[in-house]
């Protein structure tokens, strides 16, 4: 079972609020997604409101919500909006997304290194969102972040695992969950970011723009499942091809 | 503060043991195939089931040492500073208890085995002492630091475990490695080996690896005395602290050795032998778990074992290595640590590396950037 501070998780798909045609048809889509860790961007949601309407639809006891700071431009930005997450929507998690970049959305790692320093002394649970960065991962695991969030491609562009070599290095050094985040269009791509070894991933353009974001959320919810059962399963063999001994190189011990 | 004894302790030898000998055909196949390997395919590999695969595993470790390390193999000279030593250990020739002359060197002579290793070529030197904490302490070694830093570019100690302030102070006049072998992770077979001394203290040693690691280390050498517990189980519990260490100090780059007791040697007889076929079998699995580990192979192995694995996965060799203090220039009669095997000259064994169309390289640092 996944992990993370002092939570548990059945479902290793995490997912985000966005792009939905509906706050009827995301609240139907995340359920039927099983996910348990929902992000929503603070800048989406009026904190004052006990109405607003994004957050009414979120409440269901599946679901954790994992504020994010999606807007902010730098550190002081981002933990500026952390407090004010954790003060109105009293939890203590928060998914540090700073991207200064308004275009691509590319998480700036300086900035996020900052504030993430910062936000761990201040009690927080943070889950950055980052290049696929091998040596940034372990910066932000040093400085105590509860796990790391690389990106798989440009967000929302569907592309899948573009940054597959950094993330097998991610995977392959992290000593926090490894979340892949950012890019997965399709389940495949989830499938194959979990038999990979990745600890979860966080899917959400690829199933709210669906034409059938329910059933589009279903079937990730197997993906994920399927390729994590794969990846503790161990993957069969591919088929050896036999190196050629030429000329052996243990002969001598003969 | 967490360590590598945390993991350790969650581990059992007879278990792990009787895990690696009930590999089966199957999973040496699996471990052969996959692209990446964890330490229960490590296990495969070096177990009795992995036998048979023997000439692919070393066409495999091959391949991986040529993709990483390129057609080079990295020379280094050890030089002993002193023989004295408070510990006993069985089967050492400086053990407290040997009725030997001891002998520390002095400056002058420290740059007198200098002159005559430069000459040879090397620039890489691997100082070693025993354990001898008033003569040969933190201080003796960082004067001995001091005294040859501007000599070599690249500096390696092999002495008694520090505390990570001494080794702090170490790093910052010079020093590029530590080599710090934990002899046999059986922690009651260590203890029988060891009865006496700092180095009976166990844990002492077992976590001197995370002091480095936190101290800022560039590099750490591990390995098990092969010849003291079964081969197998200890080379595991080398990997997984291997794999601790790489995980934890992610900065600090490792190197494995691979000294095992040789019988009728005249000194102690090993309790499980490792013969040369388990010793190529081991050298590959290594490879095979980690294509960037350095892989190190001293002059206690035969010319010919020596001749044969530097194809196999080996990327750094000693050669004419002397392991009495003065050995090559100013008391070459004194008596050693060990016998070595191999005693051909630095040239012999150059024009035989060159031979196996490997290019032979002296310098691979700098150590006066910080």
């Amino acid at each position: 079972m996944l992990q993370i501070a002092d939570k548990n998780f059945t479902s290793r798909l995490f997912t985000g609020t966005g792009k939905f045609s509906s706050s009827q048809v995301m609240r139907e889509a995340l359920l039927a997604s099983e996910s348990e860790l929902v992000t929503v961007a603070l800048k989406r949601v009026d904190v004052e409101d006990e109405q607003d309407d994004i957050l009414q639809h979120l409440n269901h006891t599946h679901i954790h919500l994992l504020p994010n700071t999606s807007g902010v431009r730098n550190a002081k930005e981002a933990v500026f909006a952390a407090q004010l997450s954790r003060e109105a929507l009293e939890t203590n998690w928060v998914k540090l997304e700073i991207h200064p970049d308004p275009k691509y959305l590319l998480p700036d790692p300086i900035e996020t290194l900052k504030a993430a320093e910062e936000l761990v002394k201040l009690g927080f649970v943070v889950m950055p969102y980052i290049h696929a960065d091998p040596v940034l991962c372990k910066r932000l695991e040093e400085v105590g972040t509860q796990c790391v969030m690389p990106l798989g491609a440009p967000i929302g562009s569907n592309k899948g695992l573009k940054t597959q070599d950094f993330l097998e290095i991610i995977i392959d050094q992290s000593n926090v969950p490894v979340i892949v985040d950012a890019g997965i269009g399709a389940p495949s791509h989830a499938a194959y970011a979990m038999e990979l070894g990745a600890d979860a991933v966080l899917v959400n353009t690829a199933i709210a723009v669906s034409q059938n974001p329910v059933e589009m959320a279903k079937a990730f919810k197997m993906a994920v499942a399927a390729g994590r059962m794969a990846f503790e399963a161990k993957l069969a063999p591919v088929v050896h091809k036999k190196a050629a001994a030429s000329s052996p190189l243990t002969s001598f011990l003969n | 503060m967490s360590s590598f004894k945390n993991v350790f302790d969650t581990y059992n030898w007879e278990e792990t043991l009787q895990s690696i000998f009930s590999k089966t055909e199957d999973d040496v196949l699996r471990a052969l195939s996959n692209a990446k390997r964890d330490l229960e395919d490590f296990k495969a590999l070096i177990s009795p089931a992995a036998k048979p695969y023997l000439e692919e595993m070393a066409q495999l470790s091959r391949q991986l040492t040529k993709k990483r390390f390129g057609n080079t193999i990295q020379m280094y000279s050890p030089m002993y500073l002193s023989n004295e030593c408070q510990n006993i250990c069985t089967y050492c020739g400086f053990s407290m208890t040997n009725k030997i002359p001891r002998r520390t060197l002095t400056d002058a002579e420290i740059l007198k085995e200098v002159a005559y290793i430069k000459s040879k070529g090397y620039d890489h030197i691997l100082l070693v002492t025993g354990e001898a904490n008033k003569i040969v302490g933190v201080d003796y070694i960082n004067n001995a630091l001091k005294l040859i830093r501007a000599q070599f570019s690249n500096i390696t100690i092999e002495v008694q475990p520090l505390l990570q302030d001494e080794y702090e102070l170490l790093i910052d006049n010079g020093l590029y490695a530590v080599l710090v072998y934990q002899e046999t992770y059986h922690r009651e077979e260590y203890k029988k080996h060891h009865p006496k001394g700092k180095k009976s203290n166990f844990d002492f040693r077992l976590d001197t690896p995370d002091r480095l690691g936190k101290a800022g280390i560039h590099k750490i050498g591990l390995g098990a005395l092969f010849g003291l517990e079964d081969w197998r189980a200890d080379s595991f519990f080398t990997a997984l602290h291997l794999k601790y260490l790489q995980k934890t100090y992610w900065k600090t780059k490792y190197s494995i050795s691979f000294p095992r007791l040789r019988p009728h040697s005249g000194g102690l007889e090993p309790k499980v032998e490792m013969t040369d076929p388990d010793l190529v079998q081991l050298i590959c699995a290594f490879r095979l778990l980690d294509e960037d580990v350095e892989l190190s192979m001293s002059t206690r192995e035969s010319e010919v074992f020596r001749n044969n694995i530097v194809n196999l996965g080996i990327t750094s060799i000693s050669a004419e290595s002397k392991t009495n203090p003065g050995g090559y220039a100013v008391a070459p009669e004194s008596l050693e640590q060990f016998e070595i095997s191999d005693e051909r000259p630095t040239e012999e064994i150059t024009a035989m590396l060159k031979g196996n169309g490997l290019d032979v390289v002296w310098k691979d640092w700098t150590n006066n950037w910080e």
